[in-house]
């Protein structure tokens, strides 16, 4: 059965090293895999979307409308732009973070602020959490991303430790603690 | 050893353990990848050549004399070296020559969505297609097998889905292939009586490629379960959109090359089962030569011809079940992209935008310039198109327009084929005003060296084109070179400039900001205090300045410092020193 992953956000957020945690660690568990993103114009603050999809077999490498187990968000808003490829028993994680689009900025739209409630109502796991004070407690804001992958390790049925593994893998020896302290805040807050 | 890796790099690895020597490339999304990944290897050459038909030359000059050699570039790159490309087809290869190309369905970074299949077709040129990671790197390899075969340069075409999704790919040892060089007149000089002789062999080789075609491991039959109700026949992405929906319980024809398409094998698999569907990405390929060779098939009135495909495509056309879909009641904003905080572009597009400059506009991340707030950008047509376009303007609106029309264009476009055009202003003197904005890198596509930059694509010191002796030596008496993060000289130069009864050039310059030599500043915040909310800072589009409670904010998360903002602000609001929290 394959498993589908999204991790949603603005560009320049890196979403690309929490795809790259995801990856590393699947293929080394023995899974097909596959992780689809597209780069150029999209990635200058634009909204970005990476798909991660495993099991026995991959063929898609993208994720349709209600076919995601998981939505890893990295703004509010972009979590509400992408919930419709959510599952119906999905679990959508949103890091609280308001980044304003350009609309918003030159006040040509409005930012929905209430939009987490409007999620939580229409019966949508969401699972919301302040994971930039969360990335600071562990001594930096770009830690963001390795916060939420702590944050959805919760959700899989393998050992935390394979997590910290992957994480030591694939970051600079240098900023490893930093991203295992920021895993540690996102799994047990 | 197995690796989980993007496709370009699949295809970069292929062409290494093919023994390929001798990469040059110009940068394009989706295609870039695969020379960057290539370069990373240290017993090969590889270069970014200004253009895509200056790569293509150089990768054929490196074949005459032996050594494998690729050239990589995406669709529209492939209109610039097609000149190269018909007569290499005619002249053919001493070693191989793999050209690859990376269409861009649904256009995520491109300005068309032209099929490059068609080039395949009109050179006569074979085209392999690979659908994930592993057949990128299996067909880059098989792709020199057949070039020197057959006598003939190989395309190998990727799409956005195969060239930027990773999916796990064997990795194999590297062979080395050497050709000798010997003198060929008749096969290398194509003047008109050694091309007469070559075009029948070109058509001789299309005919032995199709029956390699019928046979070749490229093209597979999938046998369904037992279903002969109906068939499939896909190739790329959309074959595994196809077994995405259906798994093994349609019989499939898998095609993995595309030019020439196979015609027995064709027939046989739609004998064998009842109706019969082609499910390819863009224009109507397979399904062309399907009906030319007499099978009868679905194909576009089913399957769309614009933009990409998914599981979903597949799924609506056979009316299978809707999944549940979470819908919210509120509208969320869009998030187009955008100029980053700082971005040298944003100040020379304020200046033009409060001017009310007509501006033609070129291909790099200075398209933004055509976003609001700026709203700063006329035109955006191919590379180099804004300084040939603004000297036809300006022909056809003389004196009129000179004094208020402008081009834009970037250090890498116009080095790729901006030149030429800036040629024609000298030389058939349009009082043309020709901006090229250089950030000293080519941005779009991720941060490329280019021949303005001083480095190469290893990051090691190289040749480096002069920009103002260059205008200078091509007839342009007036270049200036301006600040974009000074408004007030950016303004004071554009005016006496386009004032000027001759052509000139404006150089703006300053590198982007994205560049890791580039340190920001101390982020700037507004004073509260002096902050009239008169939204003139608001009027530069600057993603840090966000308007909240009656004052202008700045995010000092993305502010870089570059302080732009507030040469704008009429009160002194913006201050460099952000206050101490306690």
């Amino acid at each position: 059965m394959t498993k589908n992953i999204m991790i949603v956000g603005v560009g320049g957020q890196g979403s690309l090293l929490a795809s790259k945690l995801l990856g590393r660690l699947l293929v080394d568990e023995g899974y097909d895999v596959k992780v689809s993103e597209v780069h150029g114009m999209s990635q200058r603050g634009g909204s970005v979307v990476t798909y991660v999809r495993f099991g026995d077999k991959v063929y898609s490498p993208v994720i349709e409308n209600g076919e995601a187990d998981f939505i890893v968000s990295f703004e509010k808003i972009e979590a509400a732009r992408y919930v419709q490829n959510l599952k119906e028993d999905g679990t959508i994680i949103v890091n609280t973070q308001q980044i304003d689009p350009m609309p918003v900025i030159i006040g040509a739209a409005t930012y929905p602020e209430d939009i987490i409630s409007e999620m939580k109502d229409k019966g949508i796991h969401v699972d919301d959490i302040d994971a930039l004070a969360l990335a600071n407690e562990a001594g930096s804001s770009k830690a963001c991303n390795i916060v939420l992958m702590g944050r959805l390790a919760k959700y899989f049925d393998m050992p935390k430790e394979k997590w910290l593994a992957a994480i030591e893998k694939i970051v600079k020896p240098q900023f490893v603690e930093i991203n295992k302290k920021a895993f540690d805040l996102g799994y047990n807050c | 050893m197995k690796e989980l890796m993007i496709g370009n790099k699949a295809i970069a690895r292929g062409l290494y353990e093919a023994g390929c020597a001798v990469i040059s490339s110009y940068p394009g999304t989706p295609s870039t990848e695969i020379t960057e990944f290539f370069s990373k290897y240290d017993d090969v050459y590889c270069e970014w050549a200004p253009n895509e038909k200056v790569a293509m030359e150089a990768a054929f000059g490196a074949a005459l004399r032996g050594k494998r050699s690729a050239c990589c570039m995406k669709h529209v790159g492939l209109n610039v070296a097609a000149d190269p490309l018909f007569t290499m087809s005619y002249t053919g290869v001493n070693a191989g020559i793999v050209i690859c190309v990376a269409d861009d369905p649904g256009m995520h970074s491109s300005q068309n969505e032209q099929d490059s299949r068609h080039y395949a077709i009109a050179a006569k040129v074979p085209m392999l297609e690979p659908s994930d990671s592993q057949e990128a790197l299996n067909f880059a390899k098989l792709a020199y097998e057949i070039s020197e075969e057959y006598d003939t340069p190989v395309f190998l075409k990727m799409c956005t889905r195969v060239a930027h999704s990773q999916s796990i790919a064997e990795l194999g040892e590297r062979k080395e292939v050497t050709k000798e060089y010997s003198k060929n007149p008749q096969k290398y000089i194509m003047a008109p009586a050694n091309a007469i002789r070559r075009h029948p062999f070109v058509e001789e080789r299309t005919k032995k490629l199709t029956e390699y075609a019928e046979t070749s491991p490229l093209n597979r039959i999938e046998d369904g379960d037992g279903n002969r109700d109906f068939g499939i026949i896909t190739s790329s992405t959309s074959y595994q959109y196809v077994k995405e929906t259906f798994g093994d319980s349609v019989s499939v024809l898998k095609l993995g090359m595309i030019n020439p398409l196979p015609v027995k094998l064709i027939q046989d698999f739609a004998a064998k089962v009842g109706k019969v569907y082609v499910i390819e990405e863009l224009d109507p390929i397979i399904e062309t030569h399907c009906k030319n060779i007499g099978v009868e098939v679905i194909g576009k009135d089913k399957f769309s011809i614009l933009g990409e495909f998914s599981q979903k495509s597949i799924e609506q056309a056979f009316d299978l079940a809707d999944k549940t879909v979470f819908r919210l009641d509120t509208d969320i904003p869009v998030r187009p992209p955008m100029m980053c905080s700082g971005c040298p572009h944003r100040g020379i597009f304020y200046v033009l935008s409060k001017n009310k400059i007509t501006v033609l506009g070129d291909i790099g991340c200075y398209t933004l310039g055509s976003a609001a707030p700026l709203n700063a950008l006329d035109m955006t047509l191919c590379m180099g198109a804004s300084v040939s376009g603004l000297h036809g303007y300006n022909k056809a609106g003389g004196a009129e327009t000179e004094s208020k029309t402008v081009c834009v264009i970037g250090d890498s476009t116009f080095m790729h084929s901006g030149i030429t055009g800036l040629v024609n202003i000298a030389y058939n003197g349009s009082n043309s005003t020709v901006i090229i904005l250089d950030n000293s890198i080519t941005g779009m596509t991720g941060h490329q060296q280019n021949p303005t930059t001083g480095y190469n694509i290893k990051g090691d010191p190289a040749g480096k084109v002069n920009l103002e002796a260059l205008c200078h030596s091509i007839g342009i008496n007036s270049v200036r070179v301006v600040d974009p993060y000074n408004l007030e000289e950016c303004e004071k130069v554009l005016k006496e400039e386009l004032a000027k009864n001759e052509p000139s050039v404006i150089i703006s310059r300053r590198p982007c900001v994205l560049l890791k030599y580039v340190k920001p500043k101390k982020p700037l915040w507004v004073n509260p205090e002096k902050c009239r909310g008169c939204k003139k800072c608001m009027k530069f589009g600057c993603p840090s300045i966000s308007f909240r409670d009656g004052h202008a904010v700045v995010d000092t998360t993305l502010c870089v410092g570059c302080g732009v903002c507030a040469q704008l602000c009429p009160f002194d609001a913006f201050e460099s020193e952000v206050p101490c929290n306690d």
